[in-house]
């Protein structure tokens, strides 16, 4: 085990009935690490995230923290854990202050270390002016950030938030990003999200879970700027789609409506100039020529809108 | 066991600052003073009522704490039903088992917590006859022996309620729950009227039959290794619950 990795999953299998909730996941994690995951509703990421944080056990497969296997060390695991499930698990009847010192005791800390770690938790959060207040009476963004204090009081190396910005304004939102960022310094972030921005705004690598199913991996950067494959162009004066395939660095030609045609190109190669070229050369009229570059909305859509009919070859691999 | 203790304040603190604690202990209260008031009049207008060897330590305080066990029969599974079916609800229950502490920790934490509940309850039955003191000599001896059986009592109906609560996530199911459960031991003491082994065999797990040495002044240890047994049972049972959820 390398000291790099703090969390690793493996062949994460979660079975309900008849019904697989999340069917074999691997999460490798490194030390400042933020890690989008990202999924339609009922896609199984909150799934996914309660058998990391070990509140659930897996069907099939191994989670381990720290270099600490959950299903052996269960105790020793979750010391290195922060979790902020779905809903934020505060207790409305106790005041913000009772709630983060009950945390910081559950979690293991040291009782003369708790008033400060209750204060460095509260400072992150924006919870300090709250700190008298009962939590049944504040705002569901306030209870949100109280649960997300509850999992970095302890300053765990594995912070687990699902869907961490669910109903803050947008100020908060943002304020809640940045605290995110922050914690990715020193801690490893796992983050659930269905908004895309948000996971592009905070995180370095995006798993994409659709169906239970893992079918996207990569770090973020090679969403945006992986390159083209294909080049859009529009034309008042279209030439025939085999004058354009003929143009060097063409692989091939896809008419589309309104006179435009999407140009798949062959690969580490730019035709756009060749186009331009021929363009002015044969009087086409060219209006439009652009790189279509996959963003991680298109990426998402692809993955996610795909007929399950062609996923069964996946499934016997 | 200092993670117990820590789950434990908690909950005592969660306990008494919901009204529910003190509403249900000023109910307790108003009933078992009307009753103490009751039998302390019936007492003195009839100071040589049964035999010779019943004394006022006997006839008010047996009296009044063979009452309390009913009024207990009703407001423990209001008490239970919280503890863990209202923790799934709010989600509050997954802070306890992300965290790192053990089930047995947060089960015998809650538990713990509950008992606080259960010595302020005792304090109230305990006041009322104490203060006969003032005017008359009292059998303390009796009275703590009743004290002790209703404590033991206690902890049998707490525990089964909090097992009962940890079967489902509405409260109220909870409560209907397990007094249902606690009744049918409560009624097995009827049933313990048939005769032959099966009228014995419940006669023997009757819950209350097991407090009425204990009422009299009567210490049993059976009694007494009747009851932890019981409380042990449901608390064990509690954690196998909650451990197979997780799967």
């Amino acid at each position: 085990m390398t000291d790099n990795i703090l969390l690793e999953a493996s062949g994460l299998t979660r079975v309900y009935g008849a019904n697989r909730a999340a069917s074999n996941i691997n999460i490798r994690l490194k030390k400042g690490e933020i890690l989008g995951l990202l999924g339609p509703n009922g896609a199984g990421k909150s799934t996914t995230m309660k058998m990391l944080a070990g509140v659930l056990a897996p069907s099939e497969g191994s989670v381990t923290i720290n270099g600490i296997s959950v299903a052996d060390d269960p105790k020793g695991a979750k010391k290195s854990l922060g979790y902020l499930p779905e809903q934020p698990p505060v207790y409305p009847e106790l005041t913000v202050d009772e709630y983060l010192r009950y945390c910081a005791g559950l979690h293991g800390v040291a009782r003369s270390a708790r008033a400060e770690a209750v204060l460095r938790a509260k400072q992150a959060c924006g919870l300090t002016e709250m700190s008298k207040r009962l939590i049944g009476n504040l705002s569901k963004g306030y209870q949100q950030r109280c649960g997300i204090a509850q999992a970095i009081i302890h300053r765990p190396a594995v912070v687990i938030l699902d869907e961490p910005t669910v109903g803050l304004d947008p100020i908060q939102i943002l304020e809640i990003r940045k605290l995110i960022k922050e914690l990715g310094v020193d801690h490893s972030v796992i983050l659930s999200s269905h908004i895309l921005p948000e996971i592009q705004a905070v995180c370095a690598r995006v798993m994409i879970i659709h169906r239970g199913r893992l079918v996207y991996s990569e770090p973020l950067a090679a969403a945006g700027t992986e390159g083209f494959k294909t080049v859009l162009a529009g034309f008042t004066a279209p030439p025939s789609a085999d004058a354009l395939a003929k143009l060097p660095g063409v692989a091939r030609v896809e008419p589309l409506p309104r006179q435009h045609f999407r140009i798949h190109i062959v690969e580490g190669q730019d035709p756009r100039a060749a186009i331009a070229a021929a363009a002015s050369a044969g009087g086409w009229g060219l209006v439009e020529l652009h790189a279509q570059v996959r963003t991680l909305e298109e990426i998402f859509v692809e993955l996610t809108s795909r007929d399950s009919a062609a996923e069964p070859v996946k499934e016997a691999a | 066991m200092l993670t117990t203790l820590t789950v434990a304040r908690t909950e005592a603190r969660r306990i008494f600052v919901s009204p529910l604690a003190w509403a249900v202990l000023a109910v307790v209260q108003a009933i078992l003073g009307i009753v103490f008031l009751q039998l302390l009049l019936e007492y003195a207008q009839n100071p040589r009522g049964q035999d010779q060897y019943t004394g006022i330590a006997d006839y008010v305080g047996s009296g009044l704490y063979g009452f309390a066990t009913i009024v207990l029969l009703l407001i423990m599974p209001i008490l239970t039903m919280r503890l863990f079916a209202e923790e799934r609800k709010t989600g509050s229950l997954t802070l306890l088992l992300s965290s790192p502490v053990s089930l047995i920790q947060i089960v015998m934490g809650k538990f713990l917590g509950l008992s606080v509940f259960f010595f302020a309850t005792i304090i109230l039955l305990a006041a009322m006859p104490l203060v006969l003191m003032t005017g008359t000599d009292l059998d303390v001896g009796r009275i703590a022996a009743g004290l002790f059986g209703l404590t033991l009592l206690m902890m049998a109906l707490g525990a089964a309620g909090l097992f009962v609560s940890t079967l489902t996530k509405e409260p109220t199911i909870a409560a209907v729950g397990s007094f249902g459960l606690l009744l049918v031991f409560w009624m097995m003491q009827i049933m313990g009227t048939q005769h032959g082994v099966l009228g014995d065999i419940f006669g023997y797990l009757a819950l209350v039959s097991h407090f009425e040495n204990l009422r009299h002044g009567v210490f049993s240890s059976a009694d007494v290794i009747y009851y932890l047994l019981f409380t042990g049972l449901f608390l064990w049972l509690a954690v196998l619950r909650l451990d197979s959820e997780r799967s």
